[in-house]
């Protein structure tokens, strides 16, 4: 094993291991158990500090284990794997201080606290996964390490819920793996290619890849939620915040989505998908989906609800993104990956924040709440402005590249769709905003907890209020060298051909 | 480390010997069979090691030749077994130690009998795996029905030993089919001699006869749907050690019977079209044994009719590997498989003993109670679960992918059917019994009074079924040294 590929293994490893630790403390070992998570997590941002380093200065990052005949274990840093694998690791590192406190005090924290672990790596895994049945892997891991969490609570509500979520997950978890061992008796064992890995065989086997293709998008698009597989992740909202979080931003969600990117680019390559007339009908699917999870967000009350819809709509920027021929849609898509990650889990720490604090579920308690926890909901109008695309903030840069890829494709539906989702988006986020800012309090919150100085407890108030400054540093200086943006250019530029 | 003929000899005779020792001795036993137990991984890894030297090592006991003398013959499907079969004991035997009193309550009652006829199980395998003639797999075939038959009494008590009458009756019906099948053979051929039956043996009426009838017996005792009634109130009747033991290891016997007659001695015989018979069979043990674990209420129940379920998939390697030779990664796949099964499942009765002793009962339903008291008891059956399911990256997985890539490959999507809905099956059927472990119920909680080797072994083995995926080329490796198509070595 190379020094690099041993870099590699170390990213993931760094939770794994933590996680392994985690679950064998006693319950009240509570100081222990806070370091070590954040020591894991500090310890993998560092290594991932490495790996940025060395991929700018040219190295080459692989490592391979053969598992068994025809099955290679096999890490990668391309373009791609650097991109989601710093996403997960930034945003997990907030996400572990935010979970310490939100969990303070509530049982089974080792156990919740071991799973996170593994998740996060299952999470880091799949993003530096070198080929297909490694990143099939890391995804039925991360299946496995995110229903505990999604059950957390352990009420027959979450039970239920947690069915669902299995029952999907694992159904499209077999159809991916299904399309990935037909795949591999066609073509061989795939490894991630930029511009495609078929070669020949996309000529002798058209038909089948067509066919293949739909199946690919039926097991990841469970998890992506795309219409109409999405059912688990309403349901899935029992979970608690700091779940909640992760699985929209940086898990479960991003996972489907990031697997479809990688299928597109790296399996297929994005001129075989639109020679094979793959890409059109998968255009139409985001589409459909965008509206959809836009028009239901409208109408629900509870907080978490209307941001999982809005989840729903979110992430389909990104297949949208890819599925338009074209490099601007194209760097439209793969930024969104990054951009939906950092708005939605500011999203999604501020309800924590409000329900764990003041006991507020949902959008008709939020009159003046702004008041009460101002730093929370300047976070999350970053967050809601950010959604609907204002500018300068980080959405807006993922639209306006959208706009203008579908535009220079000539793909006029699509700038409606834009616009009809954008205007639903101020529909479903602005009213929560006026009411939050501009409506007086009540007299009494439902369930007021009392931290001290701060509007809440400190640790999760920082969180937020980062992420939130991230959502305005990527729209800010989207030009700069380092710049989500500037990274998905450079990807983009090496997916196309000419 | 041993020799090849010195390690054959110790694997027989270690735990023979032992098993003796234990009789005379019953104060004893349990550490007898621990120190025994503990030395047997050392020569089946010798062995091992030593068929990549050498493919086939045959060593003639008192140094007489086939017809007269008995033969111990090693190849790279035999070292597997003998592996697979060291890799289980010791941790079966140290959680045996535990949950019989150990050293708090030496040679009460059941225990006693345990230690030499476990030492006898573990002999009769190794026996069998080393035997290269039939009459003496038929030999071995029948001690280690009838070790197994005692150990399923040994819980006393109605349901145990009407469950253990019954088996007895299968066990003997099988050897009874089995010999019959030896006499057919040795009239036809005037040999019993595997090498020389792979040789000599001509396609015709009496040979096809002679295969049908041990194929017939091998069925009964290996559990093969529909001849398994007798096996899932055999397996769920008896102590959390004798479970394991039956469902990890003894069953597998059969199945390694199975490919040795099919693939080596009689392989004039078998055509393709008769490859497919286990195949379905196979088939609808995997989805008949998932639907009846599903409906189960209680635990042992559930686990051993997972096991019904899970021998189908070892039958999908017939079909499977029609006009392959050893090498083809469909082979491995199986016999890694086979060890992950017999890991996890192993764990898992383990582990539900562990749950039966501290609820006084194993009903379904009401795990919840449990569940927080045996934490890792509930890990392990988690783990053991994710192999059984087939979820990467454990064994189960593997050998799952290398049936169903062989099966893409073949373009047989019948096969691909079953072992996608086999694995969603068993993902139900384990997720009854990790719910109620999420289920909060505050009420009874506080620490169990167990000795910490029965959840740790229990443990142990889940997590070696886990980590085994990644020691999928093994097998491959070990068959690869065998003779390409046409008798195995």
């Amino acid at each position: 094993m190379t020094l690099e590929g041993a870099l590699l293994l170390a990213i993931v490893l760094s939770s794994f291991m933590t996680g392994s630790i985690v679950f064998f403390l006693r319950e009240e070992s509570h100081r222990l158990r806070t370091w070590l998570n954040l020591l894991g997590a500090g310890l993998k941002m560092v290594l991932v500090l490495g790996l940025l380093a060395g991929v700018w200065s040219g190295h080459e990052y692989r490592l391979s284990i053969s598992m068994a005949p025809g099955i290679e274990f096999m890490l990668a840093a391309d373009a791609n794997a650097v991109m989601f694998v710093t996403l997960s690791t930034v945003l997990w590192f907030f996400t572990t201080l935010y979970a310490v406190g939100y969990l303070e005090g509530s049982p089974y924290r080792s156990r919740f606290f071991g799973f996170f672990s593994m998740c996060v790596s299952a999470t880091t895994g799949l993003a530096l996964s070198g080929n297909l049945i490694t990143f099939l892997i890391f995804y039925e891991l991360l299946t496995i390490s995110t229903f505990p969490l999604v059950v957390h609570r352990g009420t027959r509500e979450t039970m239920r819920a947690g069915q669902v979520y299995l029952a999907y997950t694992l159904g499209g978890g077999a159809v991916l793996l299904l399309a990935v061992a037909w795949l591999q008796s066609i073509a061989g064992p795939v490894t991630f290619t930029e511009q495609g890995a078929l070669g020949e065989v996309v000529a002798s086997h058209a038909a089948s890849l067509q066919i293949l293709f739909w199946l690919f998008i039926a097991g990841l698009g469970v998890k992506s939620a795309l219409v109409p597989l999405h059912g688990w992740l309403p349901k899935a909202m029992v979970a608690p915040a700091p779940v909640s979080s992760l699985l929209h931003a940086v898990a479960v969600v991003k996972a489907g989505a990031f697997g479809i990117v990688r299928l597109v680019y790296d399996v297929y390559g994005i001129e075989t998908a639109r020679d094979l007339a793959l890409l059109q009908p998968l255009a139409y699917l985001a589409g459909a989906t965008i509206v959809y999870g836009s028009v239901k967000a409208l109408f629900q009350d509870e907080l978490k609800k209307r941001l999982a819809y809005s989840t729903v709509s979110q992430v389909s920027y990104i297949v949208l993104g890819t599925a338009i021929f074209g490099p601007l849609a194209s760097i439209g898509g793969i930024v969104h990956l990054v951009h939906q990650g950092i708005m939605k889990i500011t999203l999604f720490f501020g309800a924590g924040n409000y329900a764990e604090t003041l006991g507020i579920h949902r959008v008709s308690e939020m009159n003046g709440v702004g008041r009460r926890m101002p730093w929370t909901t300047a976070a999350f109008t970053v967050g809601a402005f950010g959604m609907i695309g204002v500018p300068p903030l980080a959405g807006y840069i993922s639209k306006f590249y959208l706009q203008q890829g579908a535009v220079a494709t000539g793909a006029d539906w699509v700038a409606v769709v834009l616009g009809a989702s954008s205007l639903l988006n101020a529909a479903y986020f602005l009213p929560i905003l006026y009411r939050a800012w501009f409506l007086p309090p009540p007299v009494r919150w439902p369930e007021e907890h009392d931290f001290g100085s701060w509007e809440t407890h400190w640790m999760l108030l920082l969180p937020p209020l980062v992420t939130a400054s991230l959502v305005i540093g990527a729209g800010m200086f989207a030009e700069a060298p380092f710049s989500p943006l500037a990274w998905a250019r450079f990807i983009t530029s090496r997916e196309y051909a000419q | 480390m041993p020799g090849p003929s010195e390690a054959m000899l110790i694997l027989v005779f270690l735990p023979l010997l032992s098993a003796a020792l234990a009789f005379l001795f019953p104060r004893l036993a349990g550490r007898i069979t621990l120190v025994s137990v503990a030395f047997l991984p050392v020569p089946a890894l010798a062995l091992v090691l030593a068929v990549f030297e050498e493919p086939v090592m045959v060593h003639r006991i008192g140094g007489w030749d086939a017809p007269l003398g008995i033969n111990f013959r090693v190849d790279g499907l035999s070292a597997w077994m003998l592996l697979v079969v060291a890799l289980v004991a010791p941790l079966l035997t140290l959680y045996a130690w535990n949950y019989f009193g150990g050293e708090t309550k030496p040679s009460a009652g059941k225990s006693q009998s345990f230690w030499p006829l476990w030492l006898f199980i573990m002999a009769s395998l190794n026996a069998m795996f080393l035997s290269a003639d039939i009459f003496n797999l038929y030999i071995t075939l029948e001690l280690n029905g009838m070790a197994a038959v005692a150990l399923v009494a040994l819980a006393g008590g109605r349901d145990a030993l009407q469950a253990a009458w019954r088996y007895l009756m299968v066990s003997l019906a099988g050897s009874l089919f089995f010999l019959m099948g030896v006499a057919l053979t040795y009239g036809a051929c005037g040999s019993v001699d595997l090498p020389t039956l792979a040789r000599t043996l001509e396609a015709g009426p009496s040979a096809t006869a002679a295969l049908a009838l041990m194929t017939a017996g091998l069925m009964m005792k290996g559990a093969l749907f529909p001849m398994h009634f007798w096996l899932p109130s055999a397996h769920s009747s008896a102590p959390a050690p004798v479970s394991g033991a039956l469902s990890a290891l003894v069953v597998k016997g059969s199945f390694y019977l199975l490919l040795r007659l099919w693939f080596e001695a009689f392989d004039v015989v078998v055509t393709d079209a008769a490859l497919v018979v286990p195949g379905i069979l196979g088939a609808a043990a995997i989805l008949w044994g998932s639907v009846q674990a599903l409906v189960q209420a209680r635990l042992k129940l559930l686990i051993a009719y997972s096991t019904v379920a899970q021998l189908g998939y070892l039958f999908l390697l017939f079909p499977l590997s029609a006009g392959t030779a050893q090498s083809d990664p469909v082979w491995g796949g199986a016999l890694l498989f086979l060890l992950s099964h017999a890991t996890a499942k192993a764990a898992m009765f383990m582990a539900a003993g562990n749950i039966l002793r501290v609820a006084g009962h194993d009903r379904i339903r009401d795990l919840d109670s449990v569940a927080h008291v045996l934490p890792v008891s509930v890990f392990a059956i988690g783990l053991a679960g994710v192999s059984l399911v087939g979820l990467p990256p454990s064994a189960g997985f593997v050998g799952k992918w290398q049936l169903l890539t062989a099966s893409l490959a073949r373009g047989e999507w019948w096969w691909v059917a079953v072992l996608l809905s086999g694995s969603l099956l068993a993902a139900a059927y384990i997720m009854r019994v990790l719910i109620p472990a999420f289920t909060r119920r505050p009420e009874r909680r506080g620490e169990a009074i167990l000795p910490r080797p029965l959840e740790w072994s229990a443990f142990g083995l889940a997590a070696v079924s886990v980590a085994l995926g990644f020691a999928g080329d093994l097998p491959a490796l070990l068959l690869a040294t065998m003779n390409e198509r046409g008798g195995m070595p």
